[in-house]
């Protein structure tokens, strides 16, 4: 009966609803801190962000070998 | 029955002004928590400097575009796919191609790459997603040893291997998500909840185990499809990448989108996105063809990378970050 399975669907989405409500939230300033936190943490660590010198970069242009 | 009847309907309307009323609570709630804005509280951070990204690698091989890409945890090997039913194993650092599998079907839309870096597992139109396992051995027939894992009724968007090489994870055209043992190809678990297509997944760096659970959080700001998602590197995060040009990040603390990324020039789709290593910055590859790059904590953009063709399909940083690479419809990879 199609009442009855959009009754069931009904219940699972305020099911849904009523665990996301009862979920804890943080405040925006609190979670961008810590956002902003890690990436002040981490930045040293990012090669994209400090560049990587030549002779380290796996990625530079390769050289062409010639026989001599 | 007629009582029946009036009974069920007069449940689900108290059910729909039940689900209702929790909507805007949770509006109200999430609405509470927006004291501030990412970028206000990243005001005091430096502004970052001029980039100076170039190509340094042009993987050319494939006969058509480029759908998808994966980074080996060696840093240096890539996979790729393509349109022409091609899955491709590059050396990044020397451009060679080091395997090449035929899929029977064309439109490789997903691939990725196991962590130990010895099989390959991709996927698309044939609705199956398929364990290939790489061999050193140049000569052997690498489609004989093919292991089909994944079942799904409609295309496969995008598959991912969990911490291991035992299971992956995969989304569709069905609109589900799928985690299958990848020995005995058994569904393990299976995850609804999309009202549409599942255009994309990514797994919190933190997955180690391996158990999966329901739905958590919903988002809803987005104005057209979302074509990428990816965590954050803290994994307290992740962004997006829409149709409607632009990429917004969500924290999963806060339970809202904290920052959007847009130009009023940027009108073409946004179809993948990836952060660097700390995070500071958004990689987000256009269907304009270009690539912008984001200042993640003060959202404004950082630099425009110009070299692709045609519309760039696809974007991985690799993981030590040292890199990044692009897949375009243009047929070619860069590096």
């Amino acid at each position: 009966m199609s009442g009855s399975s959009n009754l069931a669907a009904m219940k699972k989405v305020v099911q849904q609803l009523r665990f996301e409500a009862s979920l804890s939230r943080v405040k925006v300033s609190q979670a961008a801190a810590d956002l902003q936190q890690f990436c002040m943490q981490h930045a040293t660590q990012d090669p994209l962000l400090t560049g990587v010198s030549s002779s380290t970069n796996p990625f530079r242009p390769q050289k062409v070998c010639s026989f001599l | 029955m007629a009582t029946q009847e009036v009974q069920l309907n007069e449940t689900l309307a108290h059910l729909k002004t039940e689900s209702e009323t929790l909507k805007s609570k949770l509006e109200e709630e999430r609405a509470k928590l927006h004291d501030v804005e990412l970028h206000q509280v990243a005001e005091k951070v430096e502004g970052l400097g001029q980039f100076v990204m170039k190509t340094r690698r042009t993987l050319k091989g494939h006969g058509n575009k480029v759908l998808c890409m994966d980074w080996c945890k060696d840093k240096r090997r890539i996979v790729s796919s393509s349109q022409d039913g091609k899955v491709i194993v590059w050396d990044a650092f020397t451009t060679n191609k080091e395997h090449a599998v035929t899929m029977p079907c064309t439109w490789v839309m997903a691939c990725a790459y196991a962590p130990s870096g010895c099989a390959v597992a991709c996927g698309g139109l044939d609705n199956k997603c398929s364990v290939y396992p790489l061999s050193l051995d140049k000569n052997e027939n690498l489609a004989a040893k093919k292991k089909s894992v994944a079942m799904h009724t409609n295309y496969l968007s995008a598959c991912s291997f969990t911490n291991s090489d035992m299971q992956i994870l995969t989304s569709s055209g069905d609109g589900t998500c799928a985690l299958w043992d990848v020995e005995s190809g058994q569904l393990l678990q299976s995850f609804h909840g999309h009202a549409a297509d599942v255009l994309c997944l990514d797994l919190a760096p933190s997955e180690t185990g391996n158990t999966f659970g329901q739905c958590i959080q919903s988002f809803e700001t987005h104005e057209s499809d979302i074509n990428s998602v990816r965590y954050y590197p803290s994994g307290d995060a992740f962004a997006s990448g829409s149709d409607d040009a632009t990429c917004r990040l969500y924290d999963l603390r806060a339970d809202r989108e904290v920052a959007i990324y847009s130009k009023e020039s940027i009108i073409f789709g946004v179809s993948s996105v990836d952060f660097s290593l700390s995070g500071r910055l958004l990689f987000g590859g256009y269907n304009d063809y270009t690539i912008n790059v984001w200042d993640v904590l003060k959202g404004t953009r950082v630099s425009i990378l110009f070299g692709h063709e045609n519309r760039v399909s696809t974007l991985r940083v690799s993981p030590d970050g040292t890199a990044f690479s692009t897949g375009s419809w243009d047929h070619t990879l860069r590096v």
